[in-house]
This record gives C-alpha cells, sequence and structure tokens, in this order.
C-alpha cells in the first residue's frame, strides 16, 4: 500500500478461463430434475418429428379397410375415422404441428422484438405509432380475429403462419417494450451514444442482449401458445387441413369414440399437454437462474 | 455531558454479545466465509462503530446482530446473546417478535425501505401496532413526538405526506422515527448517511445522535466514513475480511491506531494535488442555459473554464446541477442559450451535429461502474470499442493497445474474459477509465466516479486518474460533493447552487478564503474526524443561526 509502484491487480490463480460454453456446461450441471425432464420430453418430440417418416410404421395418410379399428399388434393405437393408423398420424402431427408453431413463433418473436426495441429506444411518435396499432389489434379477441382473417385469406398454411405470428407478435411488442425501456435508461447505452454508434449495434449490442433473458423465457410460452391456438384452430376446421395430421383435428375427428368408453382421442390431447409442461419447466428454470433469484433457506 | 453518559454505560451490563460468528455468503457456485469469527459485546446505550471496506462483512455483522442472514448468506457458527436469550437458537416466530419492537434496523437508502403507497404516519407506527405495543392513537401521538425530537419541519403534519413528498434527508429521519417507535434497545444503522449531501448529513447524524442519548438505545453503527462514525460511535472496530483487525473507544482509537491497517485508513483522507497554474483554456463555457423538456431552467447563466491539462472540480450538492453541465458538455442535453468553444472551435451544442472525432475528444466518466458498463461485455470488448470504432485498430495493434491500457490501469491481462459483474468496484471502474482513455480523449468528464467506492479504492482510483493526467495531458471536469476529493484532486474549483456558479477560482483560494455565505456552509458540513467536531458545529451554527439559512 505504502510503495510508490503501483500494484498489478490479477486475478485468482486457479480460476480457468470461462468461455461461454463452459459457461452453459455449469448452468446445465445444476439444473433442478424438473428442467431436465422438460429437456428431455423436448428432445424426444424433435426426433420424433425430425425423423417421422423412418418411425412410423405407415404412411401419413394411408387408409386400411377398418374404420375406429381398436389397439391391436397391426394398429398400436387403433384406426381413426377413416382408418388410419393412429400411431402413424399422431408421430406426423407432431412434425406438423410443432413445425408450424414453432415457425409461428419465430416470426412473431422477429417482428414484434424488432419493433418493441425500436419502440423502446427511439420513443417519441414511432413509439406512439406502434403501440397505438398494437392496441388496436389487441382489443379484439384473438381466436375470432384469427377466424375472421382465415376465412378472408382462406386457411392455407403459409397465411395461417403469418396470421397466428401477426397476431401474436403484438404481445411480444409489449414485453420487449417494456424491458427495453429499462435498459435505454442505462448508462452503457447513453455511453454508446455518446461514442456516436449508429442504431444497429445499440439494438444488437447494447440492448438486445440485456433483454434475452425475459424474452427467451417468453419464447417457451408463447410457443406453447401458439401450439395451442393452432390445435383450437383446426379442432374449429380452419388450421392445419386434411389430409395433413395435426394433433387438434385429430381431437375433433376421433371425439365420438369417448362416448365408447376409448381413451384413444386423448393421447394427441395427451401429447398436446405434455409437450406444454415440458416447455414450462425449462421455461421456469430457465427464468429462475437467469433472474439472479435466490433460494431461502 | 457525553463523558458522564459513557461513565453510565460501563457500569451497565452486557445487552448484546456476538461469540465468535462466522457468515457465509455464496457466490462463482460456491460458499466463501464473509464474517470469520467476530466477537462483539455491546451495553445498554453504547454506541458501537463498524467501519471497513465494503467486503469487509461489516453489514452482516449488523444484520447478523439481529440475528438475520441475507438470501444467498447463512449464519454457520457462533452465538448471538440478546438480553440473555440466543438469537440464533430461538424460533423464527419469537426473532419476529423481537425484531421491530426490542431490536430495530435503519437501512442505508431510506428511499427503497418506504412504500410508496403509503403515509409516512402509518408506516411509522405500523411496528408498534402491529407488535400491539399501541394503540394506534397513542403510536401517532408518540410519533409525532419523535418527530419533533428529529427536528423534522412541521412535526405535527408531516406524517400525512407520502415518502415522494419529503427530501431524502427527511425520510432518512422519518425512517430513525420508525425505528424508535417500540422505544428499542438496540438500533442497527446501516450506513444511514452515505446517501446524503454533506450538508443534510450534518442534520441528520445531529438528530440520530441526539435521539440515541436521550433514550439511551444500543446502536450498532455501521459505516465506511471514519469521519462520521468517529462522531457517532463511543467504541470503533476496524474489519477487514470478516475479521477484527483492532477494536478500541473512539478517541483512543482516533489518536493511536495499534494496527497498520488502520493507520492506511485513517491516511486516506489526507491526499492533497499541489495546484498547478494553466496555461491556456481548452473548454470555455459562456453563459449557458439549459432546461429540461423547456420548463424549468436546471442552469441559468454559467459560465466556466477548463483550463487544459487540469482538473476542475464542479462542487455542489445533489439538484445543483452539476450533472446537467456535463450533459450539456457532452451535447445530450444542448443547452438553450449561450455557447461553449472546445479547443478554439465553437462546439456544437447538440450530439448529433457532432463529428465523430469531436465526439472522440471528450469521454465521460460515470458514478456507477454497474449500470455504466454493459453486463453481456467482456472486458475486451468494453475496451475494444472505442479502439475500432474511433481509431480503426483492428488484429495485432488493436491486442497490443488493448495490452498497455491494461497496464495504464494497473490490471493484467487475465481479466480480458470476464464479465463486469464478476468484477470488485474499483476494478469496474478502472475499466470505465481504460474505455475513456483508449479513445484519445482531450478531455474527460467524471460524475462522482468515486462516491460509491470505498476510501480505500477511491484514493486508488484518484492516484490513477491523476498519473494518466501526467502522462497523458488530458483534462478532466470533476464532479463531486466530497471535499477532500477536491483537496486530492483539483486544481480549480467551481462551486454550484441551484443551477447556478456560486463562486469559482482556484482551489486554494475557494477552500481557504471562501467568499459566498453557501460555499462556507458547504465546507463546514464536511465531517472531521476531530470527535468534538459535531458538537462544536452545531453550537456555532446555533449561535449564528446558519443552520436555519440552510433550510
Amino acid at each position: 500500500m505504502t510503495s510508490a509502484e503501483p500494484l498489478i491487480q490479477t486475478t485468482r490463480a486457479h480460476r480457468v478461463r470461462r468461455t461461454r460454453r463452459s459457461r452453459m456446461r455449469m448452468a446445465l450441471k445444476n439444473a433442478p430434475l424438473s428442467a431436465w425432464f422438460g429437456m428431455g420430453v423436448i428432445l424426444c418430440y424433435v426426433v420424433i418429428a425430425l425423423f417421422a417418416p423412418l418411425i412410423a410404421p405407415y404412411r401419413e395418410t394411408q387408409v386400411f379397410s377398418e374404420a375406429f379399428a381398436p389397439w391391436s399388434h397391426e394398429f398400436t393405437f387403433g384406426t381413426d375415422q377413416l382408418g388410419r393408423d393412429m400411431l402413424t398420424r399422431l408421430i406426423y402431427g407432431a412434425r406438423n404441428t410443432i413445425g408450424i408453431a414453432f415457425i409461428t413463433t419465430t416470426f412473431s418473436f422477429a417482428a414484434g422484438m424488432t419493433l418493441g426495441l425500436l419502440a423502446a429506444m427511439y420513443r417519441g411518435w414511432l413509439d406512439q405509432l406502434l403501440s397505438r396499432a398494437v392496441d388496436v389489434l389487441m382489443s379484439i379477441p384473438s381466436l375470432i380475429f384469427a377466424l375472421m382473417l382465415l376465412s378472408i385469406f382462406g386457411s392455407s398454411i403459409p397465411s395461417l403462419i403469418l396470421i397466428i405470428a401477426l397476431l401474436d407478435s403484438t404481445r411480444v411488442f409489449r414485453l420487449a417494450r417494456a424491458v427495453g425501456l429499462n435498459v435505454v435508461v442505462m448508462e452503457y447505452v447513453e455511453v454508446a451514444q455518446l461514442r456516436g454508434e449508429g442504431p444497429v449495434w445499440m439494438l444488437r449490442k447494447e440492448i438486445l442482449p440485456n433483454v434475452l433473458p425475459p424474452l427467451i423465457a417468453e419464447f417457451g410460452l408463447r410457443f406453447c401458445f401458439v401450439f395451442l391456438t393452432i390445435a383450437a384452430l383446426s379442432f374449429l376446421g380452419v388450421g392445419i387441413q386434411p389430409p395433413s395430421a395435426d394433433w387438434g383435428s385429430m381431437v375433433r375427428e376421433n371425439a365420438t369414440l369417448i362416448t365408447y368408453g376409448d381413451v384413444t382421442p386423448l393421447l394427441p390431447a395427451g401429447a398436446i399437454a405434455l409437450l406444454t409442461v415440458a416447455v414450462n419447466f425449462v421455461v421456469d428454470w430457465f427464468l429462475h437462474s437467469t433472474s439472479g433469484l435466490r433460494d431461502e433457506k | 455531558m457525553k463523558s458522564s453518559n459513557v461513565i453510565a454505560r460501563e457500569r451497565g451490563t452486557d445487552l448484546l454479545t456476538v461469540r465468535d460468528l462466522h457468515v457465509e455468503g455464496f457466490s462463482d457456485e460456491r460458499w466463501h466465509p464473509i464474517v470469520r469469527g467476530v466477537n462483539v459485546s455491546l451495553k445498554r446505550g453504547e454506541v458501537l462503530g463498524l467501519i471497513g471496506e465494503s467486503g469487509a462483512g461489516k453489514s452482516t455483522i449488523g444484520l447478523a446482530a439481529m440475528g438475520y442472514a441475507k438470501p444467498g448468506c447463512r449464519i454457520t457458527q457462533g452465538s448471538v446473546v440478546f438480553d440473555g436469550a440466543d438469537l440464533l437458537s430461538m424460533s423464527e416466530a419469537r426473532r419476529r417478535r423481537l425484531r421491530g419492537s426490542r431490536i430495530a434496523y435503519v437501512a442505508q437508502s431510506a428511499a427503497a425501505w418506504f412504500n410508496p403507497a403509503h403515509r409516512l404516519l402509518d408506516q411509522t407506527v405500523e411496528t408498534a401496532v402491529a407488535h400491539g405495543i399501541a394503540s394506534r392513537g397513542e403510536a401517532n401521538r408518540d410519533a409525532v413526538e419523535l418527530y419533533k425530537r428529529l427536528q423534522l419541519p412541521e412535526p405535527e403534519t408531516i406524517g400525512f405526506r407520502y415518502p415522494h413528498q419529503v427530501s431524502g434527508g427527511q425520510l432518512q429521519r422519518a425512517m430513525t422515527a420508525m425505528a424508535m417507535v417500540c422505544r428499542p434497545d438496540l438500533i442497527v444503522f446501516d450506513e444511514p448517511t452515505t446517501a446524503l449531501d454533506v450538508t443534510t448529513q450534518v442534520e441528520v447524524l445531529a438528530s440520530i445522535r441526539r435521539i440515541v442519548e436521550d433514550f439511551n438505545t444500543a446502536a450498532i453503527y455501521v459505516t465506511h466514513d471514519l469521519a462520521v462514525v468517529a462522531q457517532m460511535a463511543d467504541r470503533i472496530m476496524v474489519l477487514r475480511h470478516g475479521q477484527t483487525v483492532e477494536e478500541a473507544v473512539t478517541r483512543q482509537m482516533l489518536a493511536a491506531p495499534t494496527q497498520e491497517y488502520t493507520r492506511t485508513l485513517w491516511a486516506v483522507r489526507k491526499l492533497v494535488k499541489p495546484e498547478i497554474e494553466a496555461r491556456d483554456h481548452l473548454l470555455t463555457i459562456d453563459n449557458v442555459t439549459a432546461a429540461y423538456a423547456g420548463r424549468v431552467k436546471v442552469l441559468v447563466d454559467v459560465s466556466i473554464k477548463v483550463p487544459r491539462g487540469r482538473t476542475v472540480a464542479l462542487v455542489g450538492e445533489s439538484g445543483s446541477g452539476k450533472s446537467t453541465l456535463a450533459r450539456v458538455v457532452t451535447g445530450l442535453l444542448p443547452a438553450i442559450s449561450g455557447s461553449i468553444s472546445f479547443d478554439g472551435q465553437p462546439l456544437p451544442l447538440s450530439l448529433k451535429q457532432r463529428p465523430k472525432d469531436l465526439l472522440r475528444r471528450i469521454q465521460m466518466i460515470y458514478q456507477s461502474p454497474d449500470s455504466a458498463l454493459n453486463p453481456r461485455q467482456t472486458v475486451e470488448d468494453i475496451i475494444a470499442r472505442p479502439l475500432e470504432f474511433y481509431l480503426g485498430l483492428k488484429g495485432e495493434q488493436r491486442d497490443r493497445r488493448i495490452g498497455e491500457l491494461m497496464h495504464m490501469i494497473e490490471m493484467d491481462e487475465s481479466f480480458l474474459d470476464r464479465l463486469p459483474g464478476e468484477l470488485s468496484g474499483g476494478q469496474k471502474q478502472r475499466i470505465c477509465i481504460a474505455r475513456a482513455v483508449a479513445a484519445n480523449p482531450d478531455l474527460i468528464i467524471c460524475d462522482e466516479v468515486t462516491s460509491a467506492l470505498d476510501q480505500i479504492v477511491q484514493e486508488e482510483i484518484l492516484k490513477l486518474l491523476m498519473r494518466l493526467q501526467r502522462e497523458l495531458g488530458v483534462s478532466y471536469i470533476f464532479i463531486t460533493h466530497d471535499i477532500s476529493t477536491v483537496r486530492a484532486i483539483a486544481d480549480k474549483v467551481v462551486v454550484m447552487h441551484q443551477g447556478k456558479v456560486v463562486e469559482q477560482g482556484s482551489k486554494t483560494e475557494v477552500l481557504t478564503t471562501p467568499h459566498a455565505a453557501y460555499t462556507e456552509l458547504l465546507l463546514s458540513s464536511v465531517p472531521e474526524m476531530d470527535p468534538d467536531w459535531l458538537t462544536q458545529l452545531l453550537a456555532r451554527r446555533k449561535n449564528r443561526g446558519i443552520l436555519d439559512a440552510a433550510g
């Protein structure tokens, strides 16, 4: 302390250099059981969706003679109202439903996040314009609005994706704008502004990394909602159109079996429920570990 | 009066006995010791000062004296005996009954501890009513009495205001009233005046000291400010790395510290820089007036000259317009009238009109390195950006320059892959300095850069800034409210009050023969190490009635 030569500060020697990968590995190591369960289930779903043609015993639209066949060796979960194998339809349903839900959520986040963060950064008229437009969209019940738009544009898969993405992006916009507002007032953003940085750098390097944790968590939740919306729309008959397999319409088409004490229509419903629960487990863990909350004993 | 109290206290029995206290905290995926075997004993009516740098465990000990450990901390060993009962082994329900009624806590930032949605009075009496100690009517009358004793203005009606309607100093006193309402035997004060201006601090210190003496309350006073603890405590305990370095009666501790570490703590406040006359001026601010949202004028007709290669200290309490002036100079808040010239050229008032090279030449360092560093960027990213952005350095050149800068701020390259969250407060501030210096600026505006740091770290940072000035010839505008910092670094002093320049001149001129009444008030409010300082100051002010003038 008294010596004239300044002391060079150094890190504690035993610490190794930390990379992003090692941080991630550490986080995974401490993940709770529920998160592991969630990740396991999601992984299974992804594998099934990707390799559906290899796993499924029959082709997606292959029709057999017997409709509503009982569970047997030939048809593990029986057949549906047209005589298509239930297990095959379930496997292909994963592909269609999850794939469309994922693309839709990605679209809605790309749009909602960009606009939300721009609104937070520039405030003023841009913020007013976007926020009020979003208010208008949100004031209409989204399922009814989606039904209306689908009946106007026809229920093809691209229009289904775009319409749900648009309606869902309003919620993402609100969240992104709210968390963005907390970040743009930070001094490091001011530092970047004083340095003369352009909007792209500000958005990508200064703001985005700091709003990402809540948004990723929201991604998981919105993915579930989109998923449920598609299932609901399919159940109403305007979602994914036959003969493509999807879980929502499978529930509807085989609903009558329930009255005969057959649980087959619950299988696609169960598949939806399980995925929703699994995604939420992972999201919960992620939120908890990034929020910096500590467990009180 | 004080000496007779001390005698009375020495006769009393121990109210609080902490034996061999160990506390651990969880960070970096491991449990680290925070407090390692500290013993504390406190008699009725006695005030114990805990001092040390941050991380010394002083706040943790303060909380442990209430049988409490923050989330992420755990008490692993030792006993805390309060009035014959062990706080650590009793049930949580019993502890809760004691807390608030017999043991109370006053935190650093009253603004964060008050619920903004309730009136002061309701919050003041809440514990007394909840513990069934007094009826609401009695408690309300008592609270008004306490407000009077704490010298709050309009004690009859101030309780009906909401937290945002009173000043920081008043809120801190209201929080003291909240702690006193049950007439506790022990109060833990955790840096109650650290967030306040010096002029306000004096009043709060005087109020706290009076009320603690009046009710013969024992207190643990946690602070890192030696001069403050000298006024408040009967005994001082110096802590470092969770262990007791030294403990003694205040006067003895101040006069003859036995440990080397204590002496270095004492020495920090004596850093003085000789003042050097300037040759020419780098920045000239002429009759600048600025306002937020076009309404309230925050700066009125301010004219300041900044000499090249020297340091101008901007002094004043919060709300005096110091930071606003920084925003005007950087162009974040364009002035509505007046002009600024930089290195002989007129400086465009708005940030957007300034070319990149002009932006490079004026850099800024902030008070809180926590919010000034992007938590998702590594040290390397942070320092490299100005190099790439302004100077276009790449590859090996860039890496070499980063190495030089790290050496300049006295840190080695093992820090480059760290995130700001993994650094200490002083290290973070060094990174901020490196980022500013990386742009090769002519002027650096330092906005309270040391006020969030401990005294020892403060001294290191100030020395570093002075060394950089000698080596690089950079000019500083140094915004501060701390007079000892001014002594340490300034060549020229500008005193601001309510958006106007009250006085400016060379350091010796302003500090030794202040002309303006406000400068005098400010200077006399700076606590000194003499334990009689506060008593004498209050006596002097009473005679001259300055206190009233200060509002």
